[in-house]
């Protein structure tokens, strides 16, 4: 059974880990589409429908990605989840349906007006698909989040049933799409997914910039970027804050790996580096700032913080890796803060692009959120261990009774080469379209978008 | 007034058949793609479908996330159960979704051909596990008094649903090759026009088989069809629907050909649903351990619940579906957004 488990996790883990490449690109860059778009309508500038057909290219090929992806995780909360899928149908299979009813249908369909419909359909009617393909693609990080936060902190429920048939049934719906995580996870989730989409359509900005390649295309690129993913990235401050205090709240052995605390304490103070050694409890070489964690959490030095010991050895979280990714999340988060605040500086002072090695960090930027997206879901979802819905059901107990460990293997292997060709492709397509570049014949819009000819 | 285990058995019954109805006509589409001779021609066959395939398929997910929702316990016992060819499935849907989408973005002859065998490889495999899934359903897999499943994976592959399995691949290909009709124009169209009187007859070889199978073999279904000759109805309409398409292409009445196809398609998934009511998995040898609509339900709230969605929702969606289908009617035309 053991193995069965740890393969299962892993291969969950994996899947989910590479499906999530793609979906914070798309909502990102879905928010761009709509910008440039609605710029394009209100300023006639050909540039922005340059800028709108080039991005529209890129969205379509991470979408795809998205698509082919996400189906593996629909099927495998069934396939190896099965005893998990039993015990929290009733509850989360609502939030399921409702996406694909209401997200998967509407990003989907809008998609084809999207990037088939240019020449077909008038301009507003384009902007309005335009808009709803965002907006379907943020329904749908709306509902899987919602049930990813009830697994979190469960609300709105009670249990029927003993032992194996134990299971959770609805008691009121709006308390479980409201749990206590869902509203915070589902704006700091967002927020990530923004930033994924406007640090890359800065990075290929700077990077034509450098290359002195399409520029008035790329400035705008570059600024837009700046623009965009400033704000986010301080909202994701102030959002990540809020989550950590819901954490410290109804999840508190997440909090205290995420802070590497074994002591129940006052004035607790908080980490910037680290490392727990977990065989004796112990944290070391660590930087801290005294009282800080304390205060973050209750605005007040004098207010305990929940220390590991406080729980049995079995009910806690593996410590260091989430103390690791959390950190390396916030560190992107801080940095990336740093980094767009001084391009806004150099905006404002007019030298923006007279900088190059500040135009390289840009374009290496896009790896950020990336990161941080990821580490942040790994912070999250291994510091709920050893639960899969938490205090409820534990992720040993949640595996399909009759999946063996060697099938699972095969599939895992199988997962493995398939994404690993899937990715070195998206990679060369993507690197081949950025390197193509946008395409001149898109300054002069055609069909239903073809600008009024001039009046002498 | 039908209680709501019913209604949600229908609504489950509804999505998997918009599911058969239209990515069938994708898949059968992929499953016809090398027998186009040209570059160009398959390129045509691709944008044929191009603007609506990913939305076909969302059904296809919705049909699961219903499924889970409505009735977890199947969704858990099937997908566990039939792990492997799952699995299997999944990789057949992801190469034929990025095959897609990735075939036309580079010039090279060797990158065309790869993905054109990943998209027709990854589309007739995909029909013929949908229709080994559908079989091993029919027929009635082992259960034991959990209802978990106590098969194997090489029991799954019987000879009456492997049949199933060519069954829908053909089914796929006539359903395609009807939808290709009304996309295509000049020489190619009057080819594919000629791929429509093999499909059938393969279709209709399998399907005679098929039926023969399921009344000597599968009591459980052919029980619940004697006892509601009606029944007998849609068997009817499914024939006629059927005898009609050949009538319509020789006449040119391309789009109504192709509504047949869909409403024969109809008339078999409705067919399915009957024989299986209320089962959703039926428990073969000990049936008294089937999963039924009653047994496997999510609690009469929830259901409720979805129902509510499913009635905001559905409408908006099929207002859409068909708005989107309007837009693209009408013949391919390859431009500079085509694949
Ligand atoms: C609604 C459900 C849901 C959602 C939206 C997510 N996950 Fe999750 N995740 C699970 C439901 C789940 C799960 C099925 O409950 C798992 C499987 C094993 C476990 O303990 O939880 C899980 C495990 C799991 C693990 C392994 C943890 C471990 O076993 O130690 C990782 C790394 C992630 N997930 C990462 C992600 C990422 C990157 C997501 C963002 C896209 C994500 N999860 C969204
Ligand atoms: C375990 C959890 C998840 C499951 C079961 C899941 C399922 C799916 C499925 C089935 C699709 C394909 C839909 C189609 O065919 O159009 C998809 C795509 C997508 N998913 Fe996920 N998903 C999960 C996690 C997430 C998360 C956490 C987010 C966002 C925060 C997300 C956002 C998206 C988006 C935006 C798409 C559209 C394709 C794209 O833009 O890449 N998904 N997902
Ligand atoms: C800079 C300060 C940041 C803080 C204080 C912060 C805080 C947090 C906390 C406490 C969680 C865990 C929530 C939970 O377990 O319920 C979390 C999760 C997460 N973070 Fe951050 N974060 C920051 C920056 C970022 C950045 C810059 C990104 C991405 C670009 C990001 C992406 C994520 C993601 C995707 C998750 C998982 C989803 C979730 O649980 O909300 N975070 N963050």
């Amino acid at each position: 059974m053991d193995d069965v488990l740890w393969l299962s996790r892993l291969q969950f883990a994996f899947t989910i880990a590479f499906h999530y490449i793609y979906p914070p690109l798309s909502i990102g860059l879905g928010v761009a589409l709509v910008i440039l778009e609605g710029l394009w309508l209100k300023t006639r500038n050909p540039l922005y429908h340059q800028l709108a057909r080039f991005w529209t290219k890129v969205f379509a090929l991470t979408f795809a990605m998205g698509v082919a992806t996400g189906i593996v995780m629909e099927f495998e909360f069934g396939t190896n989840w099965a005893t998990y899928s039993r015990y929290v149908g009733d509850v989360f299979g609502s939030a399921l349906a409702a996406e694909g009813i209401f997200a998967f249908f509407l990003e989907s369909g809008f998609l084809a007006v999207l990037l088939f419909g240019w020449d077909r359909v008038g301009p507003k009617t384009h902007f309005f698909a335009t808009c709803m393909v965002a907006l379907g693609a943020h329904f749908s990080a709306i509902w899987i989040v919602v049930a990813n936060s009830w697994q979190q902190t469960p609300a709105g429920y009670h249990i029927v049933g003993e032992g194996l048939h134990a299971r959770a049934e609805i008691t009121d719906f709006w308390a479980m799409v409201f749990n206590p995580s869902s509203m915070d996870r589902l704006i700091h989730t967002l927020g990530g997914a923004w930033l994924a989409g406007a640090t890359l359509v800065a990075s290929v900005g700077a990077y034509y910039v450098l290359r002195n390649r399409h520029l008035p295309f790329a400035r705008a690129s570059v600024k837009l970027g700046i623009a965009l993913g400033l704000g986010v990235a301080l909202l994701q401050l102030a959002t990540g804050h809020h989550s950590a205090q819901i954490v410290a709240q109804h999840q508190p052995a997440k909090l205290a790996a995420f802070e590497g605390l074994y002591d129940t304490r006052t004035h607790a103070p908080l980490a910037l580096l680290g490392w727990v050694d977990e065989k004796n409890e112990n944290f070391r070489f660590n930087v801290e700032i005294p009282g800080l964690l304390s205060w973050l959490i209750h605005g007040d030095v004098a207010k305990p913080v929940t220390g590991l010991r406080d729980f049995k050895p079995a009910d806690r979280p593996p410590v260091n890796f989430v103390f690791q990714t959390y950190h390396a999340m916030i560190a992107v988060g801080t940095g990336l803060i740093a980094l767009l605040g001084l391009g806004a500086f150099y905006w404002w002072r007019g030298t923006l692009f007279d900088r190059r090695w500040y135009l390289w960090l840009v374009v290496l930027a896009v790896l950020g959120p990336q990161i941080a997206n990821q580490a942040g879901w790994w912070s999250a979802e291994v510091g709920r261990q050893p639960w899969i819905v938490y205090g409820l059901l534990r992720t040993a107990d949640g595996l399909s009774a009759v999946v063996r460990a060697e099938t699972v293997l095969t599939s895992l292997v199988l997962f493995t080469l398939v994404y690993a060709l899937l990715f070195a492709l998206f990679v060369y397509l993507l690197n081949d379209k950025i390197h193509h570049g946008p395409d001149d014949a898109d300054l002069t819009p055609t069909g239903k978008h073809a600008l009024p000819a001039r009046q002498p | 007034m039908p209680d709501l285990n019913t209604i949600w058995f229908i609504l489950v019954g509804v999505l998997f058949t918009g599911y058969a109805i239209l990515d069938g006509f994708d898949l059968g589409v992929g499953a016809l793609h090398l027998f186009a001779r040209s570059d160009e021609e398959r390129r045509v066959f691709l944008n044929a479908i191009g603007p609506v395939w990913d939305g076909n398929e969302v059904w296809l997910v919705t049909g699961g996330g219903a499924l889970f929702a409505a009735f977890p316990r199947v969704y858990a016992t099937a997908f566990s159960g039939f792990y492997l060819a799952f699995m299997l499935l999944l990789v057949a849907l992801i190469f034929r979704a990025v095959a897609i989408e990735f075939r036309s973005k580079q010039p090279m002859r060797w990158w065309r051909r790869m993905w054109d065998v990943a998209f027709a490889g990854g589309s007739v495999a995909s029909a013929f596990l949908i229709g080994v899934t559908m079989g091993n359903i029919a027929w009635g897999v082992p259960l034991d008094a959990r209802g978990e499943f106590a098969g194997t994976f090489l029991g799954l592959l019987r000879p009456y649903p492997l049949l199933l399995g060519v069954t829908t691949v053909a089914l796929f290909a006539m359903h395609g090759a009807i939808y290709l009709v009304m996309k295509t124009e000049g020489e190619l169209h009057d080819r594919v026009r000629r791929w429509i009187n093999p499909t059938i007859i393969a279709f209709i070889l399998c399907y005679v088989v098929f039926t023969l199978a399921t009344l000597l073999y599968v009591p459980h279904i052919t029980a619940a069809i004697k006892q509601e000759p009606w029944f007998f109805g849609v068997v009817v309409l499914a024939v006629l629907a059927i005898a009609n398409i050949p009538r319509a292409v020789t006449h040119g009445w391309d789009f109504q050909a192709f509504l047949s196809s869909c409403a024969a398609m109809a008339c078999l998934m409705a067919l399915f649903g009957l024989g299986m009511y209320p089962h959703l998995l039926f428990s073969h040898p000990q049936p008294e351990y089937s999963l039924t609509i009653y047994n496997a339900a999510s609690s009469q709230k929830t259901l409720g619940i979805m129902l509510t969605i499913a009635l905001l929702g559905l409408p908006i969606v099929l207002a859409y579906t068909v708005s989107i289908y309007w837009i693209f009617r009408g013949k391919v035309k390859l431009d500079r957004m085509s694949y």
